[in-house]
């Protein structure tokens, strides 16, 4: 089965239907986000599609390699950097239309009000191994 | 017939693995190989024991089977190197100092020279008994990697003198980082690594009384203890202040007081017992508001005297918040650095506590940016959106 990595952004993603930032919401739509995600992840373990999801923290930096036996560069983070992954999943499904579907359940987590967020959630395919018979 | 071997108890077995380790290497293995042999050994006997039972003497099937396997490798190795091995084909037999193996095994798995990742990973094979596969699992990171930082370890170590004592402090360090890594997996690491802190206990207070080493007993069962209260059913976390205290494991409680008082009373305070009676002070209380702080800010003046640890000063800045007030608590926390992690949730919640709920629900924003795990993002996110409701 092909496998995809579903992407969560911190920015960069444009900017979701309900779009009011968490801690605007009740602790209760809080609690309620939270539950939500750790049933999907619980399904897709269940389902045998979850291969991996993993939560990035917003710190971080760039980091530039500087020529033969200099240090490598660091630089930022940069406040005004415009793609920020919060986090992934990688799914390992029956094809394209599968991995889109579970990217839209995800994207309906619930948010302030108890609505769908409608997060832009990205979808990239993995690249395979080469087939052992193909050329 | 067969009983079902579902109820067969691994754990007095692996506790052995130390002792039958040293028993190799006194007959002339190397450490590697002796670790791999009674590894080996270890899983034949959890595979036999659990179909015949165990025999009358477990550690003498496994000194047995381990220097067989040890000998077939050797002799493999030699066959195919054309190299000569200096050890007997023939165990001898004698006294054996199992209390002392099992002790320079902590050692060596402690062993300066190690990064604390690679000490944590050596320590649980070779002197937990663990499988590489769980303690992958356990620090969510593939079986390949975990035998290549296994390997690694052996060999930093295997050059060492066998008979030279260690460094205690480092062994109490390791284990509490085994501790600190809770609970993932099957494996339970904080219960293995209280299991491994009594058995560290039973062997360094033989001669002399160690205190400290009793003081991280004691604070790994205190903390231990409330393990119950601490995460909700969706994984979430329940601050102390918060906690349900009925569900706080009494007998637990109980046994941390116990050994703590006796530690204590030897008058050689350490970092560990010092620790351990601010979570007894914290277990004695019925009520988060019945909270003896004032005692507490005095063993942090205690700890930060004898450790210059900045997260000492960070957190004796929230005991100072209590016993005397949000102000002095935010003065206090003026002198710790900034750069802290969880400086600015501190930050946050002294600012709660004098009132400014607007400074305080920014900065609990800003500390949920900083967090270092899912749980405690989730839950700064959650106190930001608390006060903001207001």
């Amino acid at each position: 089965m092909p496998k995809y990595l579903i992407l969560k952004h911190y920015r960069g993603a444009p900017a979701p239907a309900n779009d009011v930032p968490m801690d605007r919401w009740t602790p209760e739509e809080v609690d309620a986000h939270v539950a939500f995600m750790g049933d999907f992840a619980k399904r897709l373990e269940e389902n045998g599609e979850f291969v991996d999801g993993q939560a990035l923290s917003q710190e971080g930096a760039f980091v530039r390699y500087d020529g033969p036996g200099k240090p490598p560069v660091t630089d930022g983070p940069f406040a005004e950097t415009k793609d920020l992954i919060a986090g992934w999943y990688v799914v390992d499904v029956e094809g394209w239309d599968r991995a889109v579907e579970l990217a839209g359940e995800l994207s309906a987590a619930p948010g302030a009000g108890g609505r769908p967020i409608h997060e832009w959630l990205e979808v990239r395919p993995f690249y395979g191994a080469p087939s052992a018979t193909g050329e | 017939m067969h009983e079902p071997v579902d109820a067969f108890d691994e754990v007095p077995l692996r506790e052995l693995i130390p002792a039958v380790i040293g028993v190799l290497v006194r007959r002339g293995a190397d450490f590697a190989t002796a670790e791999d042999a009674v590894q080996d050994a270890l899983v034949e006997a959890v595979r036999t024991f659990g179909e015949t039972g165990v025999p009358r003497d477990p550690k003498g099937w496994l000194v047995t089977v381990a220097w067989r396997r040890f000998l077939d490798v050797v002799r493999s190795d030699t066959a195919r190197q054309r190299r000569e091995v200096a050890v007997d084909s023939e165990p001898e037999r004698g006294t054996i100092e199992d209390v002392d193996d099992t002790l320079r095994i902590f050692f060596l798995c402690a062993h300066p020279a190690l990064t604390p990742a690679s000490a944590v990973a050596l320590t649980l094979r070779a002197v937990a008994g663990l499988t590489t596969r769980q303690i992958a699992e356990a620090y969510l990171v593939p079986e390949a990697t975990m035998a290549q930082r296994i390997s690694r370890a052996k060999r930093t170590v295997s050059g060492e003198a066998f008979d030279r004592p260690g460094d205690l402090d480092t062994v109490r360090r390791v284990l509490y980082l085994v501790f600190n890594e809770g609970y993932t997996g099957d494996v339970d690491l904080a219960a293995e690594a209280i299991r491994l802190t009594r058995q560290l206990a039973s062997l360094t207070n033989r001669e002399r009384a160690d205190p400290e080493t009793d003081g991280l007993l004691a604070l790994m069962l205190l903390h231990h203890a409330r393990r119950p209260a601490r995460t909700r059913a969706d994984g979430t976390l329940v601050p102390l202040a918060d906690q349900d205290r009925s569900l706080w494991d009494a007998g637990l409680v109980e046994e941390g007081v116990t050994i703590l008082q006796a530690a204590l009373a030897r008058e050689r305070r350490g970092e560990f017992q010092l620790q351990a009676a601010i979570a007894a002070l914290h277990a004695d209380a019925r009520s988060a508001a019945e909270t003896d702080w004032v005692q507490i800010l005095a063993w942090y003046d205690e700890l930060a005297a004898i450790t210059d640890s900045p997260v000492v000063r960070l957190n004796r800045a929230v005991a100072v918040g209590e016993a005397d007030g949000a102000q002095a608590g935010l003065a206090a926390l003026r002198e710790v650095d900034p750069e802290l992690p969880r400086h600015r949730a501190v930050s946050a919640y002294l600012h709660e506590k004098s009132g400014d709920l607007a400074t305080a629900a920014r900065l609990y924003v800003e500390a949920a940016a900083l967090a270092t795990n899912l749980a405690e993002r989730t839950h700064l996110t959650r106190q930001a959106a608390r006060l903001n409701q207001v």
